[in-house]
């Protein structure tokens, strides 16, 4: 293969990419105009509240308290050699609501929701429900994509909320009920460094970010995937992948701007 | 063909990049008749009827239903000329995750404001015009093709709809569900007062209950007529076809270079 040949290929792999960015930029806006059902008619938008948010929640918690234990472990180590075990309260609080809450829950929501929304919209492509839905007159974006689009957006924060929580009470479990810390300095300590605007509103807003970016990716990976079974399970690994690197480089981003100087 | 159009394509050309899939089709669909579209898989049918929903647009000609040019129609009179319509997918695309009484209400339920008890009544209406009340609480994955395919027929019927469009409605049927199906299309038909549509290679069912046939070939169409000037045509691909010969101008081989020479040997 010649120097030209393989230019040739990264070029054609490039303008993929950039129209690929393209028509998921369009799909995205599509999603946002043609949102109005999703609210009009909002038990469509609740219904998909429970397949990817409630049905989410038992990993979310089952996750976030072990998270918690392990910060709870590591965290009581490493105050130990300068004798502040006291603050094992605000370095568990803060490392859930700062970060490894809205990350983790995302990654887990991507992983569990955001694949099946893939798998399913693709599967509705290949058996030709969406083409039945636009020959009906219905706009598939409008009655199929936005209300799963609102419950990932809605359910993202709960969810990363939850997960902080649960980390909490694990990292409670292990510091106060097992290794013995001292219970009113690990509450108060954490009280006095978490602050509402600064740490958990900021924590929010990344959840808020990853959800959108989380659910949009899926969806798109989905209505756009090949009508084919190769064609399905192509777009749910790619779905995995894109949103996990997408959640990671955004946390970077909104990390640097929330965090920067303190 | 008496009967005022209620249809009209008019040298409609499409091409997929450069590659030519209709070239110059005319057809006429007069009002509450059935016709057939017959063909080799591949010939171009399914394209005619996306053209007639609008999913695709031609290079060259038009689709004319009810007065109006559907290529020419922005989105809302689109979805608004698709009211009109109902089709019938080749397995159903019945909604997978909704029971038979909810796939046969989704288009009452999002066109119309009539209240649940009305849409109950319609609903059942519908489902024993197809022979399946008593379904209503089943998934889809429950039922049998034969089943499904007639819950998709009461769901495209389920607003009345003027034009009705059956694309490869007997593929995979069983002889009783091919009857069953072929009878019902014919019967709705007739009491909707509709016009119809099928596409189709299953020659012997649709001839038993069509009006009219178009048999198109390469895009083209090649042959048309009554089902009887079908069954008698002398047109070599129409023959072909209708009596499912195996030699005909439909050649067996995949077109290729010279088999003996591959493997060495001389003819």
């Amino acid at each position: 293969m010649s120097i030209l040949d393989n230019l040739r290929g990264i070029g054609a792999r490039v303008v993929n990419a950039v129209w690929r960015i393209g028509y998921a930029s369009r799909f995205f806006l599509m999603t946002l105009l043609y949102s109005g059902m999703s609210f009009r008619r909002f038990r469509l938008t609740v219904r998909e509240i429970f397949f990817s948010g409630v049905m989410s929640l038992i990993i979310i918690l089952v996750a976030g308290m072990f998270v918690g234990m392990v910060l709870g472990l590591q965290g009581y180590e490493t105050l130990k050699r300068y004798g502040s075990e006291s603050a094992l309260g605000s370095l568990v609080a803060l490392s859930l609501v700062r970060e490894l809450g809205p990350v983790l829950a995302a990654l887990l929501f991507a992983s569990r929701a955001g694949s099946a929304m893939t798998a399913e919209i693709g599967l509705m492509k290949a058996t030709e429900q969406i083409a039945a839905m636009e020959l009906m007159a219905v706009n598939p974006i409008a009655r199929v994509v936005a209300p799963r689009f609102w419950a990932g957006v809605i359910s993202m924060p709960l969810l990363a909320a939850m997960f902080s929580a649960m980390g909490v009470f694990g990292g409670y479990v292990v510091g106060v009920v097992l290794i013995g810390v001292d219970e009113g300095s690990f509450w108060s300590q954490m009280q006095g460094a978490v602050d509402f605007q600064h740490d958990v509103l900021n924590g929010v807003i990344k959840s808020l970010v990853f959800g959108v970016a989380v659910t949009v990716i899926s969806l798109f990976e989905g209505y756009d995937s090949p009508p084919t079974a190769e064609g399905v399970s192509g777009a749910t690994t790619r779905t995995v992948v894109q949103s996990s690197l997408a959640i990671l480089m955004l946390d970077f981003i909104l990390t640097a701007f929330m965090f920067r100087g303190d | 063909m008496s009967s005022p159009a209620l249809l009209e394509i008019r040298d409609v050309n499409f091409a997929y990049d450069s590659r030519p899939i209709l070239k110059g089709i005319n057809m006429t669909f007069p009002k509450g008749k059935l016709i057939a579209i017959m063909g080799l898989s591949g010939c171009g049918k399914t394209t005619i009827l996306r053209h007639i929903g609008g999913v695709l647009k031609p290079t060259r000609g038009y689709v004319k239903m009810d007065g109006q040019i559907i290529h020419e129609l922005d989105q809302d009179n689109l979805y608004q000329m698709r009211r009109k319509m109902g089709m019938l997918f080749q397995f159903g695309a019945l909604f997978t995750d909704m029971t038979v009484y909810d796939n046969v209400a989704f288009q009452m339920r999002e066109h119309t404001d009539l209240p649940e008890e009305i849409i109950r009544d319609l609903v059942m209406m519908k489902l024993h015009a197809v022979g399946l009340y008593g379904t209503q609480n089943l998934m889809p994955a429950e039922l049998s093709g034969g089943m499904a395919r007639r819950v998709a027929l009461a769901r495209t019927v389920a607003l009345d709809p003027m034009l009705i469009m059956y694309d490869e409605p007997f593929a995979g049927l069983d002889p009783i569900s091919l009857t069953v199906v072929g009878e019902l299309i014919r019967r709705l038909n007739d009491a909707l007062g509709a016009t119809s549509i099928v596409v189709t290679h299953d020659v012997q069912e649709s001839l038993k209950i069509v009006d009219y046939v178009y048999f198109v070939s390469d895009g083209a169409i090649i042959a048309e007529g009554t089902a009887d000037e079908i069954r008698a045509s002398g047109e070599a691909f129409v023959k072909q076809f209708v009596h499912g010969e195996m030699d005909g101008p439909i050649p067996f081989h995949y077109p290729a270079g010279d088999y003996n020479k591959d493997l060495g040997v001389r003819a």
